[in-house]
């Protein structure tokens, strides 16, 4: 389509800082005075909180402060603000613990050594509840109750009931009806970098934090809110972050909160860091789930209808459950063309480590049950699985049971380019021993349009400043996590002024310099913060655009830029140069700065009462396959190789896009075949890398990623989201493959050497 | 009055580290890793934490080149020893090879686990330049990325120059 820079693979201008360990994140900045925090842990999983003595620790030597809840406003946080029930948590516990590692005290010392000896000297005088750990149990009367709230009965935080279409109806005119049970085990985010949070508190009565974050702009609120500050008195800053995943998505950290605290009362800067056990234990984790689906089609496969009940433990508090449990519609009424829907879903309470937002958010659990069950009708019926899905592939600008009205649609080209490029036809018939393919799909919205502090959308602004060497400086809250959200943007502000990238210094996320943008999650930002650069961009081109115009006596819709250029389309000589229309735009305004002002505030209508609309302007798609070679002595599975077919609208940057689906590959494959939160009573038994493990280089598949294009009209230049939902298919590609290979379904996660063998021995018994 | 505070608790030793071909002088406990001190007192941050225990690779440096975990090395045993980070391959604004093809082949996401990972390939190309694909999954096994699939990461290595 003639563009300069879109499309191009080209690196981040600041990816040298990173290569060469020049790149500041949180725990490189060394303060003068700068205290260390540590933070004390219940260690029990419910209990109430008779008595804190903190005597002996604020005595030890070193030791600048010690806080507990009461030095706190008890003002409870959470994530989502808009819909009921929602703030549920305090920083610091009051009253009562509900989890294994929920925040009781904090403590500020001159070293961490110091801080650590402190948390043991902390007298904290518990009387032990009966606690709860699974979210079944929790439900029945007479559990524990966790939460003392008027809404919450049986531990259930929120349930929701959703009728699309005549599913009852759409059940007796079925020919085929099918039920399953599935599981979907916790999984740790595990980004590289640990929480980190470093606060510095002055004597202005101004606060600047610099954290790890995903959402800078929710950070500032939620410490606004439960600190009492007003919001000019904090900063918070997102130095370079180290992974994210969702992570940091979730509002506000005790981490944030601690190290803010104690900044305030000490006068001094203090920074916490999470060891990788409190990584990995006490930050969210994905919601374990129970799916149950029941699925009716017709003898020909068309589906006709579709029953999901889904069982969330969101652990001990909602954290982003309340979203969670809303938006698994997406995932059961857009990948296919099914006409009626029930979803059924509770998510529930227990004494057990929060669940937040994970890569693939609340869709991966409903999405591996569909797959799954997808495989087994095909199976009775007599359908080639790739024929089942295609059959009932979503096609573009249709409107779903639900009433979302998808977009662009790529699916089946995604569904037949993977099946060509992993030879499937051949492969199914003629497979070695143990060797198997499975498929795997997915859509995904490109960025949710909510605020979850109850403003009235999730919009995004962004700032472009032109400056009179032809440079730009690009300002906005989009938080680049690893990501690369300031490369895309930048190359977006490039494509737009009609410079070159490397003309493009981005500035992100500071929340008292840049505009609002409420970050990094729902695979947002390339929609939303990419579409607000786009039109400041746009607005700062169209003012250059009048000086060039009235300059050259041209019309306005005549021009051009291009090339570091303004001139009349098709006349590169009848223009003139960029830096030059910049100092002449300059120059005809009183040296006024050149500033372009944008936003992206999409008009969705989601229906809260009914659960039917859009929440996102456009949805992205994929399928994948995968192959496995599974060993049937020791129940070992390898994935050797994998075709990640991907509908992402246009890539702008095809490089990145191919990393977003080789790290989903690998993210996928450690929740298929190894990864889980082991628990006991509520412990997390393996919170350490050695324990908790996730695919090194050793266990990649070979992988053959294939973008599809299907350009939005919603996009910037066309682009949907890519890198969340683009964990969802690998799960059930491997699982579909496995059965392929060695005739056992399996329908919990993960698929462990002793599950498979279990399943082998069962079958063996069996036949 | 000024009331004196003392930080000092633990015993100090005065060691040299010869970090970058540059020799520093430095009173440590004798119990801290070589990653602290690297990153606390000399302020070498581009040397990472990533889990404290030895299993991640974020802060592999090289030691006599050959590539170790800081995290599990005391300060103390590192005296006298050609101690290799992050910071001492580039040259002003020229990268070095593995950098720049670390950044070009797009191998960088969020960039925690960059440095112990160029510091890992070096360790290897230093010894075998010209490895197979298996052998450079092997070489980085030890270092854990949780963006980027290896795939990139690898590709750059192949692609190293006059390796
Ligand atoms: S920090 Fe040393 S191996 Fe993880
Ligand atoms: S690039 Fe993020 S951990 Fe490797």
């Amino acid at each position: 389509m003639g563009f300069s820079v879109i499309g191009k693979s080209l690196p981040r201008k600041d990816d040298p800082l990173r290569a060469t360990g020049k790149a500041k994140f949180t725990a490189d900045f060394f303060l003068p005075g700068m205290l260390y925090g540590k933070i004390l842990r219940s260690p029990y999983p419910h209990a109430r909180i008779l008595n804190i003595d903190t005597t002996k620790a604020e005595r030890l030597s070193g030791v600048k402060k010690v806080v507990t809840g009461k030095d706190t406003l008890g003002i409870k946080f959470g994530v989502t603000g808009f819909i009921p029930p929602s703030f549920d948590e305090y920083a610091l516990a009051i009253e009562k613990v509900r989890y294994i590692g929920d925040e009781v005290a904090a403590v500020a010392a001159i070293s961490e050594e110091i801080a650590e000896e402190a948390l043991d000297l902390i007298e904290v005088e518990y009387e032990q509840l009966p606690a709860v750990f699974d979210p079944i149990e929790a439900m029945k009367p007479g559990a524990p109750e966790i939460h003392d709230l008027e809404h919450v009965k049986n531990n259930i935080s929120l349930y929701v009931d959703r009728n699309f279409g005549d599913v009852e109806k759409a059940f007796k005119d079925a020919d085929y009806v099918r039920e399953d049970e599935f599981y979907c085990q916790p999984v740790d985010h595990a980004p590289m970098e640990a929480h980190v949070s470093l606060a510095d508190y002055d004597v202005s009565g101004k606060l600047t934090l610099w954290t790890s974050t995903q959402s800078p702009y929710y950070v500032h609120k939620h410490l606004e809110r439960t600190l009492g500050l007003k919001e000019s008195q904090i900063r918070v800053i997102k130095p370079y972050t180290g992974g994210g995943f969702g992570d940091r998505a979730g509002g506000m950290s005790a981490c944030e909160f601690c190290a803010a605290l104690l900044s305030i009362k000490t006068g001094r800067p203090v920074r916490i860091s999470y060891t990788r056990e409190e990584e990995t234990s006490t930050s969210p984790r994905r919601h374990p789930m129970k799916v149950y689906l029941k699925s009716g089609v017709k003898k020909d496969g068309t589906l006709l209808a579709s029953h999901y009940k889904l069982f969330a433990d969101t652990g001990a508090y909602n954290n982003y459950g309340c979203v969670s449990i809303n938006i698994p519609i997406e995932a059961m009424t857009v990948t296919y063309r099914v006409p009626s829907v029930r979803y059924e879903g509770y998510l529930v309470y227990t004494n057990t480590q929060p669940s937040g937002a994970m890569r693939g958010h609340a869709h991966n659990q409903p999405s591996f049950a569909l797959d799954t069950q997808l495989d087994l009708i095909a199976e009775e019926l007599g359908i080639d699985p790739i024929d089942i899905r295609i059959k009932n592939a979503r096609q573009e600008y249709e409107t779903s049971c639900s009433k979302i009205i998808v977009g662009s649609c790529g699916f089946t080209r995604c569904l037949e380019q993977s099946r060509d490029l992993s030879d499937w036809n051949n492969r199914k018939k003629k497979q070695k021993q143990g060797r198997g393919i499975g498929v795997g799909t997915m859509s995904f919205a490109s960025g949710a349009a909510f605020n979850f502090f109850g403003a009235p959308s999730g919009y995004s602004a962004a700032t472009v400043r032109l400056l009179d060497d032809g440079t730009v400086t690009v300002l906005t809250g989009a938080s680049d996590i690893g990501q690369g959200s300031d490369g895309t943007l930048s190359m977006i502000a490039a494509e737009e002024l009609g410079v070159s990238m490397n003309d493009i210094r981005i500035i992100s996320a500071d929340t008292e310099l840049t505009p609002v943008d409420y970050g990094s999650y729902s695979s947002r930002v390339t929609m939303f913060a990419g579409n607000a650069v786009k039109s400041a961009a746009s607005d700062a081109k169209m003012q250059l655009f009048e000086t060039v115009a009235k300059k050259l006596e041209a019309n306005i819709e005549d021009l051009e830029a291009k090339d570091r250029r303004i001139y009349v389309k098709g006349s590169i000589e009848k223009g003139m140069s960029f830096a030059e229309a910049i100092c002449e735009t300059m120059a005809a305004n009183k040296m006024m700065p050149v500033i372009g002002k944008g936003n992206y505030n999409p008009h969705v209508q989601f229906n809260m009462l009914t659960g039917e609309g859009n929440c996102t302007p456009a949805y992205s798609f994929a399928s994948y396959v995968a192959e496995v070679e599974v060993d049937k002595e020791t129940g070992v599975v390898k994935v050797p190789y994998l075709v990640a077919a991907h509908d992402c609208g246009r890539a702008i940057n095809p490089t990145r896009v191919e990393g977003q689906l080789e790290g989903s590959v690998q993210m996928g494959l450690g929740h298929a075949l190894m990864e889980e939160l082991v628990m006991d009573k509520g412990l997390v038994l393996n919170s350490s890398f050695l324990d908790y493990k996730f695919p090194t280089a050793l266990e990649m598949p070979s992988i053959k990623s294939v973008v599809v294009e299907a350009p939005d009209p919603h996009g910037p230049f066309g682009a949907k989201e890519s890198g969340e939902g683009t964990t969802i298919p690998v799960v059930p590609s491997i699982g579909n493959a496995i059965y392929d290979a060695i005739g056992v379904r399996l329908k919990e996660m993960p698929f462990t050497p002793e599950k498979i063998l279990k399943a082998l021995e069962e079958k063996e018994k069996r036949t | 009055m000024i009331k004196l505070e003392k930080e000092v608790i633990n015993v100090k030793r005065l060691i040299e580290l010869i970090v970058n071909g540059m020799s520093y002088e430095i009173a440590v406990d004798t119990h801290r890793t070589l990653l602290e001190v690297l990153r606390d007192n000399l302020g070498f941050t581009g040397t990472k934490n990533g889990c404290d225990q030895g299993e991640c690779g974020s802060c592999t440096v090289l030691i006599d080149g050959r590539a170790v975990h800081s995290c599990l090395t005391l300060a103390m045993d590192a005296q006298g020893k050609n101690i290799e980070t992050i910071e001492g391959l580039s040259e002003g604004e020229k990268l070095h090879p593995i950098q720049q093809s670390f950044v070009d082949h797009g191998a960088i996401q969020c960039g925690f686990c960059t440095p112990g990972m160029i510091m890992s390939s070096k360790g290897l190309l230093d010894k075998n330049p010209s490895p197979t694909e298996d052998e450079i999954k092997r070489g980085i096994s030890g270092n854990l990325c949780r963006c980027t699939g290896y795939v990139k990461i690898v590709d750059a290595i192949k692609a190293v120059e006059g390796r």
